[in-house]
C-alpha cells in the first residue's frame, strides 16, 4: 500500500457517496498473487516447505488486502493518492490557440458532404449488416437446404422375382436406406401380374402392382383388409438382400384401410371412402439379374382396370392430401425436389 | 441517512444503524453500479388498480408454467438421447430407450418427465384462460393492442413447442402423430409441400426429423418464447394493469401519487412511478 502523502483530514464518510468510487491504489493483491504462485510452484517442487511459505504469504497479503478493501465499510478514512503526473502546458498542440492569434478557434466544418458521425453511423450499420449476412446465409442454408438438395434415389432390392408367385399379394416390408436403418423401413403391397406386352417394343415384359402403404390423406400406414399369412396357412418369407431384411407376408386383401381417419381403398388403390383425395401412390420398379428392384414412388389420381391391364393415371410424386387433378391441383403448382 | 435523529443516537441505535449498513452493503454495491435493485423494486412494487381480480393472476400462472417447462426440460435434456438409430443390443430405437430409462430407472425421472408432460398441457390451458380473461376484461384495447399481438405469438410458439415435443418419445404415437401433423402442414396451399419437407429435413420422417425437432424444441422456440415474454412483461409494466370492467374508478383519473415511503436506508432511492413508465433513469447520489 502506498503511504499517504497528503492525508486528507476532513474526509467524511457520508460525502464519499457523491463522488466517483475509485478503489484506492494498493499493492496487496500483487503480494497475494505471488503467494498463490509460490503455493502452486511448491506443489510441484516441495509441497511441505515451499507451499507452506506460499500459503503464509497468501494469507498475510490476503488479510492486508481484505483489510484495505473493507476500510470504507469499517468507517476508516479512505486515502486517495493524489495525481502526480504533470499537466501539460497550454500551447503545445494540446489546446486551441487563443482566438485573437490564429483566426477561429475551432476548425471550419464544411456544411456539405458526410459528417464524421454520419460516416461512422453508416459504417457501423453497413459493416454490421455485412457481418450479419456472412453469418446468417450459411447458417440458414445449413438449416434449410440439406432437406431439399441431394435427395438420393434409393434402389431397394427385394430379392428374386421367383419369391413372388403369380397373382399372390404380399405385404412387403423393406429398408429403403441401409445407412439410416430400421427407421427407413417401409411397406408396399406387391402382386406379380405375370407379363404384359410393352406397347412400344411389343415384347413381353414383367408386370407388378406395387402399392405404397402411405395413406393419400395424411400419410398414415394403410393396412390390407384381409387375412394374412398365419390365417392363410402360408409361410411368411424372410429374405436378406443388400438392403437388409425383407419380409414378405402373404395376404388376400379385399382392399386397404387407414387406421387414423378411416380412409378406404380398393385393391388397386383407388379411394372408395373417407378423407383421401386420390389413389394410393405406387413404386416404379425394374428387374435386375432376376431380382425385383423398387425405384422411386409416383402419385396416382386413379386406376382403371386391374392387374397387368390396369390403366394408371400417373403424376409426379406429391405429398399426402394434395390433389393431383381438378381445380384443387392449382394450390400446389411447385413441388419441392424429390428423388 | 433517511432517518434523522433529533437527539443523540444511543449506542444501540448506532449499532443497529451500522448493522443495517453492513447487511445492505452488497445490495447497495449492486445498485450503485447497475441500478438493478431499483429496477427490481420498480417491477415488483408498481401500483395496480385497487380492484384487481384473481383472474388477473392467470398471466403470472402461465409464466410459472413456462418456467416449470424450462427447468424440467433442461433436466430431461441431460438424460435424453435424440437418436433414431437402433440399439444393437436390444433392437429398440435409442431415443425411445432413453425415455424408458428416464421414466423407469433415473431417480425421480418419472416425476420430472411427468411434470414436463402434464405441465405442457397446463401451460397451454393457462395461456388460453389468460387470453380469455384479457378478452373479457377488454384489456386488449388501446393502448394494449400490441401486447395482445405479442401474446398471440407466444401462444403460437407454445403450440409449436407442443408439436415438436410430441415427436421426442419416438414411439408409435409420437411418430404417426408427427407424420399426420407434418403432412397436414404439407396440404397448405402453395408453400405447404415446401414447409413439410423443411420440417422433415428430407422426404421421409427419420433421424434428421428427430434431431431437427429436438433442436427446435429445446433451443430455437424457447429462445423465441423468452424474448416474447420479456417484451410482453415490458409492455405490461409500461402500460400498467387494467381495471376490471366493473371498476368504479374512472380510467385516467388516478390520483397523484405520494412520495413512496421507504423502509430501509441505503436501498431507499425513491423511484418516480409515472404512467409513462420512464422512471428508471439514474439519479445522482444514493443517500441523502
Amino acid at each position: 500500500m502506498v503511504e499517504p502523502e497528503h492525508p486528507s483530514t476532513d474526509t467524511e464518510h457520508e460525502s464519499l457517496h457523491e463522488e466517483a468510487h475509485l478503489p484506492p491504489p494498493t499493492l496487496w493483491p500483487i503480494g497475494f498473487a505471488i503467494g498463490i504462485v509460490v503455493v502452486l510452484v511448491g506443489l510441484v517442487i516441495n509441497p511441505e516447505l515451499i507451499s507452506s511459505i506460499g500459503g503464509a504469504i497468501t494469507v498475510v497479503f490476503g488479510f492486508l488486502w481484505a483489510r484495505d478493501a473493507t476500510a470504507e465499510l469499517r468507517g476508516e478514512p479512505i486515502v486517495v493518492e493524489p495525481e502526480r503526473r504533470q499537466m501539460r502546458e497550454a500551447g503545445h498542440g494540446m489546446t486551441a490557440p487563443p482566438a485573437d492569434q490564429q483566426g477561429v478557434a475551432l476548425p471550419h466544418v464544411p456544411e456539405t458532404g458526410v459528417t464524421r458521425s454520419r460516416f461512422l453511423e453508416g459504417a457501423t450499420l453497413g459493416l454490421g449488416g455485412v457481418i450479419g449476412g456472412l453469418i446468417t446465409v450459411p447458417v440458414a442454408g445449413f438449416a434449410v437446404l440439406p432437406g431439399f438438395l441431394g435427395q438420393k434415389q434409393h434402389k431397394v432390392d427385394l430379392g428374386p422375382v421367383s419369391k413372388f408367385p403369380l397373382s399372390q399379394w404380399f405385404v412387403t416390408t423393406f429398408i429403403v436406406d441401409p445407412i439410416e436403418g430400421e427407421v427407413s423401413r417401409r411397406t408396399a403391397f406387391i402382386r406379380n401380374n405375370g407379363t404384359v406386352s410393352d406397347p412400344k417394343t411389343k415384347k413381353q415384359v414383367p408386370s407388378f402392382t406395387i402399392i405404397s402403404n402411405h395413406c393419400a390423406h395424411l400419410g398414415c400406414p394403410v393396412q390390407a383388409n384381409g387375412p394374412t399369412g398365419a390365417i392363410l396357412g402360408q409361410p411368411t418369407v424372410i429374405e436378406h438382400t443388400k438392403n437388409g431384411r425383407v419380409k414378405l407376408d402373404p395376404v388376400v386383401p379385399a382392399g386397404y384401410g387407414c387406421p387414423c381417419h378411416g380412409g378406404q381403398y380398393d385393391i388397386e388403390g383407388n379411394r372408395t371412402a373417407g378423407p383421401p383425395v386420390r389413389a394410393l401412390d405406387r413404386y416404379a420398379f425394374e428387374i435386375d439379374n432376376g431380382n425385383l428392384i423398387l425405384l422411386s414412388t409416383y402419385s396416382v389420381s386413379h386406376v382403371v382396370g386391374t392387374g397387368a391391364q390396369a390403366k394408371i393415371y400417373k403424376y409426379k410424386e406429391a405429398g399426402p392430401g394434395e390433389h393431383l387433378d381438378g381445380p384443387e391441383q392449382w394450390f400446389y403448382p411447385l413441388q419441392p425436389p424429390h428423388h | 441517512m433517511a432517518t434523522t435523529y433529533r437527539r443523540t443516537p444511543t449506542k444501540a441505535e448506532l449499532r443497529r444503524q451500522r448493522m443495517e449498513e453492513l447487511v445492505n452493503y452488497p445490495l447497495d454495491w449492486l445498485e450503485e453500479r447497475s441500478g438493478l435493485v431499483g429496477g427490481v423494486r420498480y417491477f415488483l412494487f408498481r401500483n395496480v388498480p385497487s380492484d384487481v381480480n384473481w383472474m388477473q393472476t392467470l398471466g403470472s400462472a402461465a409464466l410459472t408454467a413456462f418456467l416449470v417447462q424450462a427447468i424440467t426440460g433442461v433436466i430431461l435434456a441431460m438424460y435424453y438421447t435424440p437418436s433414431a438409430s437402433t440399439d444393437p443390443a436390444t433392437g429398440k430405437p435409442v431415443a425411445w430407450e432413453s425415455i424408458v430409462n428416464i421414466t423407469d430407472h433415473v431417480t425421480m425421472g418419472w416425476l420430472v418427465r411427468g411434470m414436463h408432460k402434464w405441465g405442457a398441457s397446463v401451460f397451454i390451458i393457462l395461456m388460453f384462460l389468460h387470453m380469455g380473461r384479457v378478452f373479457l376484461f377488454g384489456a386488449y384495447k388501446y393502448p394494449r393492442e400490441l401486447n395482445w399481438i405479442v401474446g398471440v405469438l407466444i401462444l403460437v410458439m407454445g403450440m409449436m413447442e407442443g408439436f415438436t415435443g410430441y415427436l421426442l418419445p419416438w414411439d408409435q404415437t409420437a411418430y404417426w402423430a408427427s407424420v399426420v401433423g407434418i403432412n397436414l402442414n404439407g396440404t397448405a396451399p402453395f408453400l405447404g409441400p415446401w414447409l413439410a419437407q423443411f420440417l422433415r429435413g428430407g422426404q421421409e420422417i427419420g433421424g434428421e426429423t428427430l434431431t431437427r425437432f429436438y433442436s427446435l424444441h429445446m433451443l430455437v422456440i424457447p429462445a423465441a418464447i423468452i424474448g416474447l415474454i420479456t417484451l410482453h412483461l415490458y409492455l405490461v409494466i409500461r402500460l400498467g394493469v387494467t381495471s376490471p370492467p366493473w371498476s368504479k374508478e374512472a380510467a385516467g383519473m388516478e390520483p397523484e401519487e405520494e412520495e413512496p415511503v421507504t423502509a430501509r436506508p441505503g436501498l431507499t432511492r425513491p423511484v418516480p412511478r409515472t404512467a409513462g413508465g420512464t422512471a428508471m433513469q439514474a439519479e445522482p447520489g444514493g443517500r441523502d
